[in-house]
C-alpha cells in the first residue's frame, strides 16, 4: 500500500498489507493474519515440489536482475553431501529504493517465514539474513521476530514438529553499497572486505563458506509464502501487460513527487497513472522532468518516455530503462540535470571496491568531470571524454558498479544534452524552462 | 553548493578531540561480553565470519575501533591484526578514530539531494558549531557527516542519530532535534 500513505484503490496489496499494523510485527499478530501457515503447508511438501510450483508462478528476483527464481532454486543439487546455505539480501542501498526496509519493520515475520521455505527448499539447514547496518529499525524488528519464531519452536533444530533442522540469523553489515552484489555479500558475510567475486563459480557451485548457496532479495523471498498458499496459478494471473513478468511488485517512490512511498501494483500497471494518480503528480506549480525508474544504476527516462510505459521487467526496458529494484526517483523541472547525474556519480565513486581499475578510476573521474560541468568550468571535449569513460567502464569489470555509473551518464547526455551544452556554454540553469532551452 | 567532503573522494577524517585516545585500553571480550561473542560464534561455520559482529561490539563498548580492539579482535578469532585492519578500514560504519558523543549522518544522496538535503547538512553545521563536515564539535558533542543513500528515499532527508533513524528531516526542525540531544 502507499505507505506512509493511505492505500490507494488501484493497487493490489499482497506483501504491502501490513505496512503500518503495529501488531503484524509480533508473532501472535503475525499468525492471527495467517503467519506461517505457509511454511507450515511447505514443510509438509517435497522440497522439489516446492521449488516447482515457485516456477509455475513465473516469480523474478525482486533485487534487481529478474532471474526466474524457481529456476535459482533448482540449480541446487539434492543429495550432495555439502551443507547448503541460503542468503537473504537485505542491504538494500540502491539510491531510491526503500521496500525491503518497509518489508522488514513491518513484516519480519513474513521474512522469516519467507527465509524458513527458501532454505527448505534449496536443502539447507541454515540461513543468514544479510541487512545493512544503517538499517537500525529493520534490525531490530527482525532480531525480535527471528527470537520469537526460536522461542515458539518454528524455526531451529526442529522447525515446526517437522524433523527438520532450519537456523535463521540475523548478520549486521557495516557500510558498503557493494556488499548488495551477491558474492561481496558472501565475502563480507564471511568476514572479509566486501570485494566482489569473478564468476564462475556460480554462487549454487561455490557460495558462501565455499559451499552452494542460494541468494534472494527480502521481496523475492516473502512472496513465496503467498504463492505456496494460494497457487501458481493465481499468481501468475496477476498480470496486465507481459506473461513473462508476473505477480505484484513493490515500487519505492521518492523525490519531487506529492506522495512519496512504497506502493504495490500488479506487474503491467500503467507507469502514467502509477506516477499521476497514485504518486499524486508533480509539486504544485512544477513539473515532471524525467524518471529513474529502477534505482540510481538504470538508465534515466524522460517523461515522453515514462509515461508510455507499462511496469513490468519488459515494460521498462522497452521504453529505455530497467525496472531494476523498483526504486523510483521523479525528477521535476526545478533540478539541474547536470547536479543530479554528478551526485549519482558521486555515489558510485565513493561506494566502488576499487579492484577493478576501470571502476576505481572511472567512477572518480567521471565525478571531476562532471562536477566541473556542474561548475560551469566545462568544455565540449568533456562531454566526449565522459562517453569514452562510459564506454571503458562497461562490460570489463568483475561485477557491474562500474556499469552503473556509466548508465545515468550515458543516458543524461543522449537524453539532457541540452543542459549539459548550456552549462557548457556559460548559460546559468533557468529552473522551469531549462528542459525545452 | 555543498560543502565540500573533507579530502574530496576520500573518506572524511573524523578526527575529533582525542578523549577517548588517551584512556588505557581494557580488553572488550570479558564475562557477558565474552558469552555474546562466543554465542555469536556458533552461527557460523568459522570463526573469520564473526569479525564483523564482534567489531560491531568493539565499537559498542568503546564508541569507536582502537588498534587495540582490532588485535583483541584477532587473538580471539585467530586472525592476524593487519587482515582485521583491512577489514575494518573497507567499511565506513566503524569509527577510526573517535566521534563526538552524537554521530549525526545526513544522507545526501541524489534522491535526497533534490528534496534539499544540502540544506538539512548547512542548518546541522551551523547549529551543532561543528562547522566543517568529519570535524567534531568545539564541545565534543557532534561530529556531522554526509552519507550515501539511507535507503529511506521517501522520507526525505533521512539522519541518523548514532543508532537512532529519523525521517523527513528539514533545517527548520534541526535545533529541536539537537535539543533533546544533551
Amino acid at each position: 500500500m502507499g505507505f506512509p500513505h493511505q492505500p490507494h484503490p488501484r493497487e493490489t496489496t499482497v506483501l504491502s498489507k501490513y505496512f503500518g499494523d503495529a501488531d503484524a510485527r509480533t508473532l501472535d499478530g503475525w499468525k492471527k493474519r495467517g503467519g506461517y501457515k505457509a511454511l507450515e503447508k511447505a514443510l509438509g511438501m517435497a522440497p522439489a515440489d516446492i521449488v516447482n510450483v515457485v516456477k509455475e508462478s513465473g516469480l523474478r528476483g525482486r533485487g534487481g536482475a529478474g532471474f526466474p527464481t524457481g529456476l535459482k532454486w533448482s540449480f541446487m543439487k539434492p543429495g550432495d553431501g555439502k551443507p547448503h546455505y541460503l542468503c537473504c539480501n537485505a542491504d538494500e542501498s540502491e539510491p531510491g529504493t526503500f521496500k525491503d526496509r518497509e518489508l522488514m519493520r513491518w513484516t519480519p515475520h513474513a521474512l522469516v517465514e519467507g527465509c524458513a521455505i527458501g532454505a527448505y527448499a534449496i536443502g539447507a539447514e541454515t540461513a543468514y539474513i544479510y541487512i545493512r547496518g544503517e538499517f537500525t529499525e529493520p534490525l531490530y524488528w527482525m532480531e525480535k521476530a527471528v527470537k520469537e519464531a526460536y522461542a515458539a519452536g518454528i524455526i531451529g533444530k526442529n522447525a515446526m514438529g517437522s524433523g527438520k533442522r532450519i537456523d535463521v540469523h540475523v548478520h549486521k553489515g557495516a557500510g558498503a553499497y557493494i556488499c548488495g552484489e551477491e558474492t561481496a555479500l558472501m565475502n563480507s558475510l564471511e568476514g572479509r572486505r566486501g570485494n566482489p567475486r569473478i564468476k564462475p563459480p556460480f554462487p549454487a557451485v561455490s557460495g558462501v563458506f565455499g559451499m552452494p548457496t542460494t541468494i534472494n532479495n527480502v521481496e523475492t523471498l516473502i512472496a513465496a509464502a503467498p504463492i505456496l498458499l494460494n497457487g501458481a496459478d493465481w499468481y501468475k494471473k496477476m498480470c496486465l501487460s507481459n506473461p513473462k513478468s508476473t505477480g505484484t511488485k513493490l515500487f519505492s517512490v521518492c523525490g519531487n513527487v506529492v506522495r512519496p512511498g512504497t506502493y504495490e501494483v500488479v506487474m503491467g500497471f500503467p507507469f502514467r497513472e502509477f506516477l499521476y494518480d497514485l504518486c499524486g503528480g508533480p509539486l504544485h506549480g512544477r513539473k515532471f522532468k524525467a524518471v529513474i525508474p529502477g534505482g540510481a544504476s538504470v538508465p534515466i527516462q524522460t517523461m515522453d518516455e515514462a509515461e508510455a510505459t507499462l511496469m513490468d521487467y519488459e515494460g521498462f526496458v522497452e521504453k529505455g530503462s530497467m525496472l531494476g529494484s523498483g526504486g523510483v526517483i521523479v525528477i521535476d523541472d526545478a533540478q539541474p540535470m547536470v547536479t543530479v547525474i554528478a551526485r549519482i556519480a558521486r555515489f558510485f565513486a565513493h561506494e566502488s571496491c576499487a579492484q577493478c581499475t576501470q571502476c576505481r578510476e572511472g567512477t572518480a573521474w567521471t565525478t571531476k568531470i562532471l562536477e566541473r560541468i556542474r561548475d560551469g568550468e566545462g568544455t565540449m571535449e568533456d562531454l566526449d571524454t565522459l562517453m569514452d569513460i562510459a564506454e571503458q567502464m562497461t562490460g570489463k569489470t568483475i561485477c557491474v558498479l562500474s556499469d552503473s555509473c556509466a548508465v545515468p551518464v550515458v543516458s543524461g547526455i543522449n537524453k539532457f544534452r541540452n543542459e549539459f551544452e548550456a552549462l557548457i556554454q556559460g548559460r546559468r540553469f533557468h529552473p522551469v524552462n531549462a528542459a525545452v532551452a | 553548493m555543498t560543502p565540500e567532503l573533507v579530502g574530496g573522494l576520500e573518506s572524511p577524517d573524523y578526527a575529533s578531540h582525542d578523549h577517548d585516545a588517551h584512556e588505557p585500553y581494557a580488553p572488550v571480550f570479558t564475562g557477558d561480553v565474552r558469552r555474546e561473542l562466543d554465542e555469536l560464534l556458533g552461527r557460523y561455520p568459522n570463526k573469520m565470519a564473526a569479525l564483523l559482529p564482534a567489531l560491531w561490539i568493539v565499537q559498542r563498548e568503546r564508541g569507536w575501533v582502537p588498534e587495540e580492539g582490532m588485535v583483541e579482535v584477532a587473538e580471539l578469532l585467530e586472525l592476524t591484526p593487519a587482515y582485521v585492519k583491512g577489514v575494518v578500514t573497507f567499511y565506513t560504519m566503524y569509527h577510526q578514530h573517535p566521534v563526538g558523543k552524537y554521530f549525526i549522518q545526513v544522507c545526501t544522496t541524489s534522491p535526497c539531494g533534490i528534496c534539499g538535503a544540502e540544506d538539512v547538512v548547512k542548518a546541522f553545521l551551523r547549529h551543532t558549531n561543528a562547522g566543517e563536515l568529519g570535524v567534531t564539535s568545539p564541545d565534543g558533542k557532534f561530529t556531522v557527516i554526509e552519507v550515501e543513500c539511507l535507503g529511506a528515499c521517501g522520507f526525505a532527508t533521512p539522519v541518523m542519530v548514532n543508532e537512532e533513524f529519523v525521517e523527513s528531516m528539514t533545517p527548520d526542525k534541526v535545533p529541536d532535534l539537537l535539543a533533546r540531544l544533551t
